[in-house]
């Protein structure tokens, strides 16, 4: 998938020592390139290590162990269900099986039409409005499979 | 005519953004003046979105409020009335200490903080040496509220004596644990008395930094927090001389990246310093060699939001309330499949089966409670025979489970105890930092002997009790060592979940 703003190496440069400042920058660094990129660009990998006195495969290290860094950038809107136990409790795990069935996807997918990336997500601290998700940055609680279809469809999904 | 509605996202999340708009609107066409105020939640999770509207200085209520009440609303002429809030029953029977402005006030408003109390405990720490101030919390008996339930006075003592150039206070944020969200509602509904108690902390100990390290799940409280740190900034609350006493603190807040077991305080340090968040082996302490191998206090949101309250009324007024080493307020969360959810803050030694069917009624489909699950998903599910429990750290460890961050998890008795027993070790492999083969490995084998169980597999339970032993004890971290609670609590209080599947398969 083509990134909507194709990353320039001074650009990215830019964006790593805007922290280098900080104490421990290697997280501002990281969701400041995915704010921008809307992915962690593969050529920014060697430009932290360098500037952070890394190995590549430090920096990769600590790409991989976060679920919320990507490879790649995702669909226009990132959905996230909740599957922990208390949305479970709700009813949140039949909820998000026919959600995912109904969009042709598994979890992590995209939907063909580029509109919608479901991830799992483990507790959005709406524990006693379930089950929840969020959409991009927005939550919702209460859900049924109504209002996720409206969701979903104002989502373009 | 003033009008409150919360901007909690527990509030937001149904629809409460849509009635303030509403509201404006209708005022506006009519010619109502009307002020309306964003607020905290009360804690009433069931009646949001939730519109208070003061009449004769006293706030009153109206429950799941949509759109199209709210002309009715203003004129109260609404069937959604609830009458004063202080008055409902579940306002009532508490005992608001750490949540006292939580939903009375504007989140970001700093003079109307003050005016509620805030900044009386800041001010007080400023005239006492961090030795008074570090006394002052261990006489509160105040215990770690992120769930470990550690003294939070020793913790701070170790810090305090320990030399070194730069010492660091850093707030877990990181609430992961399903059933909890009193982080995020405090962070969102009143930030300045975490950043209080987290100056009262650094003060205390001798330490000018501090961080909140807050997960990336939590948008809104990460927003709420950063707003309140610029004014907090801007008012002398925090940077070169903290309320003009010459006393440096500032703290700035890290977000998360969507790992639950940077939730545990080692792992937590790992992520802020930029690695991977693996869980360390202790020793080191954090207290002598946390952040950047410095002396650092690692507290919970709510132990260090609690600071205040008990700087400001003092140690013994805190440690009044409670049972037996369990002082002070629990601050409950009530969720999952319950009648009445939300936050409800009381003494310790209330009992379990008091607060889920009482406070909470029952469950939200009307059917029979079936298991409550306490503490996270690394906590016990307790069965209606244990509802005799009191709320308290030793009580709650005697009766097999444990309190955890005070998050309870309501199951009605269509829950299949095999499935929550085989989540919560697909959990746990999923989440597992890798760094220790009990979590690694066991979790994964787990997830597979509980399957095995599902086929009929008798033999396969001594192997999945055998496992959760070696979890148990061979963890580095509680991700792999309390994963056996929620397991082997579901094997043993609910057999007929674990016998009907063998049965089923014969």
């Amino acid at each position: 998938m083509q990134s909507a703003n194709p990353a320039s190496i001074d650009e990215m440069r830019a964006i790593i020592e805007e922290h280098l400042g900080l104490e421990g920058p290697l997280l501002p660094i990281l969701h400041s390139l995915q704010d921008t990129y809307g992915c962690i660009p593969e050529d920014s990998v060697g430009l932290m290590a360098e500037a952070l006195n890394l190995t590549r495969a430090e920096v990769h290290g600590v790409i991989t162990f976060y679920h919320d860094f990507r490879k790649a950038p995702a669909g226009r809107h990132v959905v996230k269900i909740c599957r922990a136990e208390a949305c479970q409790s709700m009813g949140g795990a039949s909820l998000a099986e026919e959600t995912l069935t109904k969009l042709g996807i598994d979890w992590h997918g995209t939907t063909k039409n580029g509109a919608v990336t479901v991830e799992p997500v483990y507790c959005l601290g709406l524990c006693a409005c379930a089950p929840a998700m969020m959409v991009d940055k927005k939550v919702h609680g209460r859900l049924d499979r109504s209002r996720v279809d409206a969701i979903l469809a104002e989502a373009g999904a | 005519m003033k009008v409150y509605i919360s901007s909690d996202s527990a509030a937001t999340a149904v629809g409460a953004d849509d009635v303030a708009a509403a509201l404006t609107k209708h005022a506006a066409d009519k010619g109502i003046e009307i002020e309306l105020k964003r607020i905290g939640s009360r804690g009433m999770a069931w009646l949001e979105p939730l519109v208070e509207v003061e009449i004769d200085g006293v706030r009153h209520g109206f429950g799941g409020v949509s759109p199209d009440d709210v002309a009715a609303v203003l004129d109260n002429s609404s069937d959604k009335a609830l009458g004063p809030v202080d008055e409902i029953e579940w306002m009532k029977r508490q005992t608001r200490l750490t949540f006292a402005r939580c939903g009375v006030i504007e989140p970001l408003n700093l003079d109307e903080y003050r005016a509620h109390g805030g900044l009386v405990g800041l001010t007080r720490a400023t005239s006492l040496t961090g030795g008074e101030i570090v006394r002052e919390v261990t006489d509160s008996g105040l215990r770690g509220r992120g769930g470990a339930g550690f003294p939070t006075g020793i913790k701070w003592k170790t810090v305090h004596d320990a030399v070194a150039p730069q010492k660091y206070i850093v707030c877990n944020a990181d609430e992961g644990d399903s059933g909890t969200f009193a982080d995020r509602m405090i962070m969102e509904g009143d930030p300045f008395s975490l950043i209080e108690g987290m100056a009262i902390a650094g003060l205390a100990v001798g330490a000018t930094r501090g961080y909140v390290y807050l997960r990336s799940e939590y948008p809104d409280a990460i927003r709420v927090m950063n707003a309140a740190l610029d004014i907090a900034r801007r008012e002398g609350v925090l940077g070169d001389s903290v309320m003009g006493s010459g006393r440096a603190f500032d703290m700035w807040v890290r977000v998360g990246a969507g790992a639950y077991v940077c939730g545990e305080e080692t792992s937590l340090l790992n992520s802020l310093e930029g690695k991977r968040g693996t869980v360390r082996a202790k020793p080191p302490l954090p207290a002598l060699e946390g952040f950047l191998g410095k002396p650092t206090v690692v507290n919970n949101v709510i132990s260090l939001a609690t600071v205040p309250v008990i700087m400001e009324r003092g140690a013994q007024n805190y440690a009044d309330f409670g049972i037996g080493r369990s002082r002070g307020t629990a601050t409950l969360q009530v969720a999952g499949n319950v009648a009445r959810g939300g936050l409800f803050e009381t003494a310790f030694g209330m009992t379990l089966g008091e607060l889920v069917n009482e406070i909470a009624g029952g469950t939200a489909s009307g059917r029979p409670v079936k298991a409550v699950q306490v503490g996270g998903p690394l906590g016990a599910y307790m069965p209606l025979s244990k509802f005799d429990t009191p709320l308290g750290y030793e009580e709650f460890d005697k009766a097999g489970g444990l309190i955890g961050h005070a998050g309870l998890v309501v199951f009605d008795d269509t829950a299949d105890m095999l499935q929550m027993a085989r989540f919560a070790m697909e959990f746990c492999a999923v989440e597992s930092c890798g760094k220790c083969t009990p979590c690694r490995i066991g979790a994964t084998r787990g997830v597979e002997t509980i399957d095995r169980i599902a086929r009929g597999d008798e033999a396969a339970k001594v192997i999945l009790a055998d496992l959760c032993e070696t979890m148990k004890d061979g963890s580095l971290c509680a991700l792999g060592g309390f994963t056996p609670y929620p397991v082997m609590s579901a094997v043993t209080e609910f057999p007929d979940d674990f016998a009907t599947a063998k049965e089923a398969a014969e």
